[in-house]
């Protein structure tokens, strides 16, 4: 009688594609993704350690063995797979904190405001930093940092985008636990909360003591 | 302020027919000790007069059991969605917005049609098959605590708060929500229909099935029943990674 099959839910069932892909989009975004943005924050902060420390780590990533590689499918594919598949998702939901203004609710809009951000901040410094040193225009250095970290602007846009990446990988965590039945009851879900609170204020905290030891 | 001087404020969503545009109309009635939103539709049919005076059209509404148990009266009032019949005048800010639940296609006003739930539990076989050719005989004994448990469970009445709070459930998706995911675990939990586990769960890994939850976990805040949805959500993604694997290694045999 009454619309169209598809808001009927007539459509589903076909086949388990799209389960797949969100499985592979959660695993993705923690293995490997969250674990590199960790190692690149842990590595960042020998900044505060002075010019010589900083450089001489980055200098030891960025000549690491089969380093292209390592870029391509540990960092790159996973990511763009992660941040496309992720914008489809972010572009499907219908965000009602509004009226349903519940913690889980908030953070769930906040997951998807901060995936959106992420990718223009993430494609923004792969440009600035990797892309300029590919094309032989700058060298990965404390300098590099130094010069674009002068501009106000720009400092405030790499703090936002380290908080960013910090909470969406803390509360993505919190999801890929719920995701994947590790987390099922209401109480270990609310452990998991205080957990991973913990992981984004440690990131965080470190993540940004990075930035400050570049100004 | 005397009580004969009260009055209290409507605002109604309406909508004539499906594929007609919606308008707010207002109406003020007057108070009476007790009010639920049902009873003052009910005035409102008794005497549809809008608040400019003007002689209008009955609001429609749909409503059945009048205690929360039958899911009809299912509304979204002032932003919530809820049971009209246990929403008291009372314990609302006025003016008392009412709205249809815009999750599912509008028949009229405040009525919507269901039936996606409905289409939905079949899918995912929501029921514990037992017809056969001959008598079967008794099913296995199920314990008494795992009774009481998945009693909760089975007070789902499918009313379709949950899929009007869910921000994944809409128009640019097919998430079939939370209500028909948590039937599954119920009857799975069943010692008859756990002789089907497999099939069930492999049908929530389908096209809008479980994989669609965003874990806003709106649903468990909004289910007027208090069932534990999101527990539900994520002890059924358990059961699905351990199929997952089950199918993608092999298995000789799909169910314990």
């Amino acid at each position: 009688m009454l619309p169209t099959n598809v808001l009927r839910g007539v459509k589903f069932l076909d086949n388990n594609r799209e389960f797949l892909m969100r499985r592979l989009h959660s695993l993705l975004g923690v293995i490997p993704i969250g674990l590199f943005l960790t190692q690149h924050l842990i590595v960042n902060h020998f900044a505060t350690q002075g010019v010589e420390a900083f450089n001489q780590a980055a200098h030891f990533m960025a000549n690491l063995p089969f380093v292209i590689f390592l870029e391509i499918f540990v960092i790159y594919l996973p990511l763009m797979y992660h941040a496309f598949y992720g914008l489809y998702i972010a572009f499907t939901a219908k965000n009602n904190p509004g009226h349903y203004s519940y913690m889980r609710n908030i953070l769930f809009v906040a997951q998807r405001y901060t995936g959106i951000f992420l990718v223009v901040f993430i494609a923004w410094h792969v440009f600035e930093t990797r892309f300029q040193v590919a094309i032989g225009a700058a060298e990965a250095d404390f300098n590099m940092m130094e010069n674009i970290l002068s501009n106000p602007f720009m400092f405030a846009f790499y703090v936002l985008g380290v908080l960013s990446a910090t909470f969406h990988l803390a509360n993505g965590l919190w999801s890929f636990f719920v995701t994947w039945g590790i987390t099922v009851s209401a109480k270990a879900q609310r452990y998991s909360t205080y957990f991973t609170l913990l992981v984004f204020i440690v990131l965080s905290i470190i993540g940004i003591r990075a930035l400050f030891a570049f100004v | 302020m005397g009580e004969a001087a009260k009055t209290v404020i409507f605002e109604i969503e309406r909508q004539n027919s499906t594929d007609e545009s919606s308008y707010w109309e207002k109406f003020e009635l007057p108070y009476r000790a007790n009010m639920n939103v049902i009873s003052a539709l009910m005035e409102i049919r008794r005497n549809p007069v809008n608040i400019e005076g003007k002689k209008t059209t009955p609001v429609n509404w749909d409503m059945n059991c009048l205690e929360e148990v039958c899911g009809a009266c299912s509304m979204v009032i002032n932003g919530k969605a809820r049971q009209s019949c246990t929403a008291l005048v009372d314990q609302l800010e006025q003016p008392i917005r009412l709205q249809p639940m815009r999750t599912f296609p509008v028949v009229r006003d405040l009525i919507v049609d269901r039936s996606r739930m409905f289409d939905s539990l079949k899918k995912v076989k929501a029921w514990v098959p037992i017809d056969g050719t001959h008598d079967l005989g008794e099913g296995p004994r199920m314990p008494e605590r795992k009774r009481q448990w998945a009693y909760e469970l089975s007070k789902c009445m499918t009313c379709g708060v949950c899929l009007e709070a869910c921000p994944n459930v809409n128009e640019k998706s097919d998430f079939i929500g939370a209500a028909p995911l948590s039937q599954v675990r119920l009857m799975n939990a069943h010692p008859t229909g756990a002789m089907n586990r497999d099939e069930r769960l492999n049908a929530i890994m389908g096209e809008g099935g479980l994989a669609d939850c965003g874990n806003s976990q709106n649903c468990v805040e909004s289910c007027p029943k208090g069932i534990p949805l999101t527990t539900s959500i994520a002890a059924l993604n358990r059961d699905v990674s351990i199929q997952m694997f089950r199918n993608f290694f092999g298995s000789d045999h799909m169910v314990d």
